[in-house]
């Protein structure tokens, strides 16, 4: 039985080398996001090697890939927040709207604004109430001359947070009173009170319950009307039901992260080009 | 690393409970036309006890592929593993019901005077028992290009079908009271091209394993 099993596992192999591995992108397709040739750094360390993809406009890109793949760090160099990190350097360009974001003349601070982001742990303010929090972006944006206009604004982004009837009664206590999952959606209202074209997740229910994540991806599908995602996830399952685009990284010998496969999610998890995508999402490796 | 081994040891025991039903049918089939050539009731009557025993073990496997589907979440070709064998039991399952099919025309027949020698039956039967056969390898080695050969196969039972159609025409036009004789033989021979052409989809499962592609490889004529 165990010499059978031991052929059977060869002949799975040398079907899944049938699948010719090949470099998957979609290039050819124009999107909001243009990254071509991006490297990042950490002092010496190349975290990051030589992406180049196109992320579609109002879809949900998911990133997988194993633990030190550059997964993070490839998210956030999309708004250049890596360049924030200690030694945090950047090579190639990251288009928006066909505008370099890395040009000289370009503001960080307006980038980020247009390219909003939602981390692990919720970091909703302590100290400030629902409603500041969600208005903390907004105020250093945009001048509201009347109280209402603002107040307008909040509840229409704790509305497409799904978050309003939860805390409308509560909006003065302070964020912290809040759950995991109603703290991370609190985020997310904040994140999009400034009106960005792009919302960046990296990881946004790790620390959450299955019902507090499940609240939180059929968020991001409604969202992805107006905006587009991109959603950093260890959790295949979660990237395979929320995302319309998905791609593979990984370290390659130097424990640089590089860009294996990109490509429809319906695609990427039924039938992957490349073999070493089939291998981590079958869980041969990981 | 192999990183799910519990996941993947299981995904390899239901493939090998596929071989096994590959084999039970193999044997039904094979049975069947022992029964017709030696006009064996006993036996005809075994094959039709006996097919419960498949029927079960098409339940067994689909409960083990929708257990592991719930509790596993498999992607990519593991997927496709579980959705071909899910497809497979199911085209197993018929064969086992065309080997019945042949087995009650046994016992029509009865002990009634044999209409002719049986030639290009048994010879349907032998191609297409090497073909399930076959088939069941493919399946288990990935191996498409043995799995597009079987499926070709399928116009030499598709041949022999027609001969046999009309060379039992033939008699029944010669001698109107053969025609309820005869016609139990058409029927034989059409349960036969009909596993066959379970068989080619059997075949068509393996491609799609292998490429992920669902594609009709060779339409029969029938």
């Amino acid at each position: 039985m165990e010499g059978q099993n031991n052929t059977l596992m060869q002949n799975m192999v040398k079907a899944d080398n049938q699948n010719k591995p090949e470099r998957a992108d979609s290039m050819d397709n124009k999107g909001i996001l243009e990254v071509q040739g991006l490297s990042a750094w950490y002092g010496k360390t190349l975290a990051v090697k030589n992406i180049s993809m196109n992320i579609k406009a109002q879809t949900i890109t998911a990133i997988i890939g194993p633990s030190g793949c550059g997964k993070s760090t490839f998210i956030r160099c999309l708004n250049r927040m890596h360049e924030v990190s200690h030694g945090g350097r950047t090579e190639g360009c990251i288009m928006l709207d066909g505008k370099d974001l890395y040009a000289r003349d370009a503001d960080p601070v307006n980038i980020r604004r247009r390219i909003g982001m939602v981390f692990q742990k919720p970091t909703s303010f302590p100290t400030m109430s629902v409603f500041d929090n969600v208005a903390a972006g907004l105020r250093l944006t945009r001048f509201f001359s009347r109280r209402w206009e603002l107040e307008e604004v909040v509840e229409s982004s704790l509305r497409r947070a799904a978050l309003w009837d939860e805390v409308k009664d509560k909006l003065h206590q302070s964020g912290a009173s809040l759950s995991g999952g109603q703290q991370q959606r609190l985020c997310i209202a904040r994140a999009i009170a400034v009106e960005p074209e792009i919302i960046l997740l990296d990881e946004p229910c790790s620390a959450l319950d299955p019902s507090s994540t499940l609240k939180i991806e059929d968020l991001m599908r409604n969202l992805v009307a107006q905006y587009t995602i991109v959603i950093v996830t260890h959790n295949m399952q979660q990237a395979a039901r929320v995302s319309d685009m998905a791609c593979f990284f990984l370290a390659d010998q130097d424990r640089s992260g590089i860009l294996i496969e990109y490509g429809k999610t319906s695609q990427l998890f039924t039938n992957p080009k490349d073999k070493r995508t089939e291998d981590y999402i079958t869980g041969r490796f990981g | 690393m192999e990183m799910r081994t519990t996941f993947h040891k299981r995904l390899r025991e239901i493939q090998f409970e596929i071989m096994v039903m590959g084999s039970m049918c193999s044997k039904a089939i094979v049975r069947s036309i022992e029964a017709l050539k030696n006009r064996n009731q006993e036996l005809a009557h075994q094959i039709i006890a006996d097919d419960q025993k498949i029927n079960d073990k098409r339940f067994e496997i689909e409960e083990k592929c929708v257990e592991l589907i719930a509790t596993q979440q498999p992607m990519a070709s593991d997927l496709r593993i579980i959705t071909a064998i899910l497809n497979i039991t199911t085209e197993l399952e018929r064969i086992g019901d065309y080997a019945v099919g042949i087995a009650r025309i046994v016992i029509y027949i009865g002990d009634e005077p044999p209409l002719k020698p049986l030639i290009d039956i048994p010879r349907m039967a032998d191609l297409t028992v090497d073909m399930l056969s076959r088939s069941m390898d493919a399946f288990i080695n990935r191996d498409i290009e043995a799995a597009k050969k079987i499926v070709n196969e399928d116009d030499l039972v598709d041949n022999l079908y027609d001969q046999v159609f009309r060379e039992l025409l033939t008699i029944m036009a010669e001698d109107p009271k053969t025609i309820t004789r005869a016609t139990r033989l058409m029927w034989t021979a059409h349960n036969l091209e009909r596993a066959a052409d379970r068989v080619t989809n059997i075949c068509e499962r393996v491609v799609f394993i292998v490429t992920g592609k669902m594609e009709e490889i060779g339409a029969s004529k029938y």
